[in-house]
């Protein structure tokens, strides 16, 4: 149908995000087709080692799902966004394909192996999330091509996650947020995943926090270290949350807390994730 | 002759149907009426009210096959088969809703714009989980929001009405 209709046609799935900027008219498209009437994408299933997500299961579906639990860091994102309403009706493949620089999903989900299944009148294709998410608001789809599904690997046993944002209420978009995965073997960390959102025009790979902290072992001077190595991946625009400097400071911050939650979890300990409000 | 800021631009209607508060109601309506225009001006059911219009202040919240959704950020096509509760539909034979008389025992409210979407996103709460904590409530009503109260009584109402609900 999007082929029919051209390039002055959009795909509505949640409308938290696109509604918003119809109103206020940043994106002006002739034609809306609506996802949400298409039965069987939503959906969260377990096949060969992955978590399977369909495009338009919403984000409250995701924060009560037993399943989804296996990967806390995507329970975390899933709980946190906005509020009870935004996440009724907010959807994981409208999120990712929306490409908001501020939006949860991506950040959370680059930290993790994360890949997006699409379809279009060309065919079906998968795409890295590292490849998908081009720029602010830009995507590899193609104007008549869609998310039908987010796949993402579960990891191993010993490895833990956490999910931050840092919000001033929970309806806004955060001033900034860290994503977290490791893998400890004992106390040596033996892998490490750390991205940061809001603070770019994508959500970005902290490489230098990871480095710092793969094989090391894990304490207070290790963890102060690598938080502090985040800052080199920050390039954030000051705006009406805050100075660029603040918000390098809140990734620091951020990513420090994220890292001692996710050791917690990877050796074990159930601990409840909370987005943070000013 | 002062220009003309805007093009007026009439769009093809759609038949829409939606049952509200357990009435059916059906209109032809211009596929971008949002949810809370379908509501207030083609069902004159005015207690859904507009806040922000940015799905920031949830003044507009209403149920959705039982969920709570801001109805600003929703086109009434959207909702189309559906059914959606609003504050008119919690009161029954001329008897308040407990979460309603709750508000008012309490005094969850002071000047009660935000009410309406309030004790919707209450009653979303409650159907899931009759005894709530504080925790609990922030995190429910988190997308509510009040000038007047400061909040404290909003979650003694709840609370409140939790209790008268469940006969505790």
């Amino acid at each position: 149908m999007l082929g029919q209709l051209g390039e002055a046609a959009k795909f509505l799935a949640g409308g938290q995000s696109l509604i918003p900027l119809l109103k206020l008219r940043f994106a002006s498209p002739e034609h809306l087709v609506d996802l949400n009437f298409i039965s069987g994408t939503s959906f969260i299933k377990e096949a060969s080692g992955s978590l399977r997500l369909g495009a338009m299961t919403r984000h409250a579906e995701i924060e009560h799902s037993a399943l989804a639990r296996k990967i806390p860091l995507l329970h975390d994102c899933a709980a946190g966004i906005a509020d009870v309403q935004v996440r009724n009706r907010g959807t994981i493949g409208g999120s990712l394909a929306e490409a908001d620089p501020s939006g949860d999903w991506a950040t959370a989900l680059i930290a993790l192996d994360t890949t997006v299944h699409c379809l279009g009148t060309a065919g079906a294709r998968t795409i890295p999330l590292k490849d998908f998410v081009k720029d602010a608001y830009t995507t590899a789809l193609a104007h008549d091509e869609l998310v039908t599904e987010v796949e993402v690997k579960i990891p191993a046993q010993g490895s833990g996650g956490a999910y931050l944002a840092f919000k001033r209420s929970a309806p806004v978009y955060p001033t900034a947020s860290a994503a977290v995965q490791l893998t400890l073997a004992g106390d040596v960390c033996q892998d490490a995943a750390i991205a940061l959102g809001c603070v770019g025009l994508t959500a970005v790979r902290a490489t230098e926090a990871e480095t710092a902290l793969r094989g090391r072992i894990l304490n207070d001077t290790t963890i102060d270290a690598a938080a502090e190595g985040a800052r080199a991946a920050a390039d954030p625009q000051p705006d009406m949350r805050g100075s660029a400097e603040y918000k390098r400071q809140l990734v620091v911050a951020l990513v420090g807390r994220a890292i001692r939650i996710a050791a917690r979890r990877a050796r074990g300990e159930e601990m409840e994730g909370a987005h943070l409000y000013a | 002759m002062p220009e003309r800021a805007f093009e007026t631009v009439t769009m093809e209607k759609i038949a829409v149907g939606i049952k509200v508060n357990g009435k059916s109601y059906s209109h032809q309506v211009e596929p971008r009426m949002l949810l809370v225009e379908f509501l207030r001006e083609a069902c004159d059911l005015t207690g859904t009210h507009v806040g922000c219009d940015t799905t920031y202040c949830g003044a507009c919240t209403v149920l959705m096959n039982g969920l709570a959704v801001k109805s600003c950020t929703m086109f009434a096509v959207q909702a189309d088969g559906s059914e959606i509760t609003t504050v008119e539909g919690l009161e029954k034979d001329g008897k308040l809703h407990p979460i309603q008389k709750a508000f008012g025992d309490a005094y969850g409210l002071q000047c009660g714009y935000c009410t309406p979407g309030l004790m919707l996103s209450a009653h979303q709460l409650l159907s899931e989980n009759p005894e709530p904590s504080e925790k609990e409530i922030r995190k429910a009503i988190a997308g509510n929001t009040c000038r007047c109260t400061g909040y404290m009584n909003i979650f003694k109402a709840i609370q409140l009405a939790g209790r008268n609900m469940t006969g505790a």
